[in-house]
């Protein structure tokens, strides 16, 4: 990946971060670290990587993405708003009743919503499911699944792994967004679910591993991905840190499931350089 | 045969065997028709879709979450998915995949389950399913059928074909005697009066239809007229329907192979406590579990045969005489 494009990138996860947080901390709740740790993933796909067209939300041709770990609904709501699916003003509407934007990605009330989810485990199958169609109709997109690492826990992840590889599904290429923390707290206190890597192997996964911080590496992994078609589905483990970029939030398992108060983003945005973009509510 | 001395008629015609030759029927028209199943495709004669058309054919094996959640993903890349296993684990293991990735995107994806109810017979309670109708009622976008003979079971299946969102329909290990003769053509949300009658109305779903029936003869030698209304849509429910017969005969029954609990006799009730407060009993399986057995022994045994409803009709017109 060129420089110059790697910056341009790195410049747009910034702007990224800084809406997520501007949102939440507008709504008053929401998913905060789970959604920073997975910036880069998905400014990446969004950015770079997927072929899809905003102005034709459903366009048959389009790459998939299921957002398998919904709860981070901000960052994908912040990439679709950015890239013209909906208006930016909509960001600030999220979880409210006179919003599009729900708590969790909804595919009938949201453009740019490829599936539903929120309760975790289910999306690798959909996921799976929406390839199996597309093959069916012989089209060549693409489909991509984010998970969480926590997520792993729930046993439907572990069948749609076997159906995945059972039924080649080498067009799927799914991101497990390793940030190594759960709401309860450590992954591998709470339910450890390593070895991640030698499991996605054992179900017959081309598996790699990366930093999910690191557009060369997340290009390269992908670009590795998509080339040597032996007919595997691909993961990418991700190892990213919940909360990134903002220091008092990374590796903070309180911040899995609480927005910053109006203080904590301020601070925020002066340590990122971002704009507060909303006003205090009394 | 599993139904014995219940069942007077020899027109016996298997649901899951009506299901199979249909879903062929249509296939071969409808190109975007794909069929999943969770290793049950000999019970549920998904088999018969697998020989004819190998390529739209999925089996997902024994995992009944992964197979609604792919279900899902299909119908979101324009396919029309059927997907087929018994009762119990269509609808109990699978429930919350198939309220999240169906019902709330609600995607049109047809849930044809095969041995619902007691009639499962010999593998008893782990396999018997008597809550399924109250499971999928409970989802909103959901409609619920459970035919009472091939004719509704073919007719809502074609129907299905238009429906923007999910569907479940139940049917069921036995044959079923046919009650509907052409050119009835049964419809999603419209019951079939079957028998008109103005002292009582039976409203059944699946094999009670022809038990209630069977009843109603029955009955005319107790000089009782029953009407027989076949309700083989639990949701969207036949208002008009049941509104006339509560209206008009004044005491409904309800009749079903489930658990009085939310499920055909809750249904009705919910709706006439609201639009005709009416007395109604209803018949079903009272909050308990059956066991192993032929399914004629486990029907006397929940009390869900001819001569059953029978009683209860005649009990209930007494108690309303009081």
């Amino acid at each position: 990946m060129e420089l110059a494009e790697q910056k341009r990138l790195y410049d747009l996860a910034k702007k990224v971060r800084v809406l997520i947080l501007n949102m939440l901390t507008n709504a008053g709740s929401g998913h905060t670290g789970g959604s920073l740790s997975v910036v880069e993933i998905l400014t990446y796909l969004y950015y770079s990587k997927m072929k899809h067209r905003p102005n034709e939300p459903t366009w048959p041709e389009r790459d998939r993405l299921v957002l398998s770990k919904g709860h981070a609904a901000p960052c994908l709501y912040v990439l679709l708003s950015l890239n013209g699916y909906f208006p930016q003003e909509e960001l600030f509407k999220l979880r409210r009743i006179d919003g599009s934007l729900q708590g969790h990605p909804d595919f009938k009330r949201t453009p740019g919503v490829d599936a539903s989810t929120g309760s975790l485990g289910q999306g690798l199958s959909v996921a799976n499911g929406i390839a199996l169609g597309l093959r069916l109709s012989g089209r060549d997109s693409r489909v991509y699944a984010v998970l969480g690492d926590g997520e792993l826990q729930e046993g439907q992840v572990w069948e749609a792994a076997m159906s995945a590889a059972h039924y080649k599904l080498s067009k799927v290429l799914a991101f497990v967004d390793a940030n190594g923390l759960q709401i309860d707290g450590r992954v591998e206190d709470i339910m450890n679910i390593e070895p991640i890597v030698d499991k996605w192997r054992a179900f017959g996964w081309n598996a790699q591993e990366i930093d999910g911080h690191d557009f060369q590496e997340i290009d390269n992994a992908v670009k590795r991905a998509q080339v040597s078609d032996n007919g595997r589905p691909n993961v990418i483990v991700a190892r990213t840190t919940k909360g990134k970029g903002i220091s008092f939030m990374e590796n903070n398992v309180r911040y899995h499931g609480v927005a910053p108060t109006m203080d904590e983003l301020r601070r925020a945005m002066q340590e990122i350089g971002g704009e507060v973009l909303i006003e205090e509510k009394n | 045969m599993g139904l014995g001395d219940l069942c007077v008629s020899k027109d016996l015609v298997g649901l899951r065997d009506v299901y199979a030759e249909t879903l062929i029927e249509m296939a071969e028209e409808n190109e975007n028709i794909v069929v999943l199943d969770a290793d049950l495709s000999q019970s549920t004669r998904t088999a018969r879709f697998a020989a004819r058309f190998p390529d739209r054919f999925f089996n997902m094996g024994i995992s009944e979450q992964d197979m609604i959640g792919t279900a899902a993903g299909l119908a979101l890349s324009g396919k029309i998915p059927f997907v087929s296993t018994f009762a119990i684990f269509e609808t109990g293991r699978a429930w919350e995949q198939i309220r999240l990735s169906l019902c709330l995107s609600k995607l049109p994806v047809k849930l044809v389950a095969s041995h619902g109810g007691v009639t499962v017979g010999e593998d008893g309670a782990s396999h018997h399913c008597i809550e399924d109708a109250a499971l999928m009622r409970a989802l909103p976008n959901m409609t619920v059928v459970i035919p009472a003979d091939s004719c509704e079971m073919k007719n809502i299946l074609i129907e299905s074909l238009s429906m923007k969102g999910p569907l479940y329909v139940r049917g069921s290990r036995e044959k079923f005697p046919t009650v509907h003769c052409p050119p009835m053509k049964p419809r999603i949300g419209k019951a079939s009066v079957l028998k008109d009658g103005k002292d009582i109305a039976i409203v059944a779903c699946g094999l009670m239809v022809d038990f209630s029936l069977q009843a109603a003869e029955m009955l005319k030698q107790d000089g009782i007229d029953a009407r027989v209304i076949s309700m083989a849509t639990l949701k969207p429910i036949d208002e008009e329907t049941i509104v006339a017969a509560a209206r008009e005969t004044g005491a409904i029954v309800t009749v079903e192979e489930h658990s009085i609990i939310g499920g055909l006799g809750s249904a009705v009730c919910e709706l006439l406590s609201e639009k005709c407060p009416t007395l109604v009993k209803r018949i079903g399986i009272y909050d308990t579990f059956a066991a192993s057995g032929l399914p004629c022994e486990l029907l006397k045994m929940c009390g869900l045969t001819p001569k059953d409803i029978r009683r209860n009709v005649i009990e209930m017109l007494n108690k309303r005489h009081v």
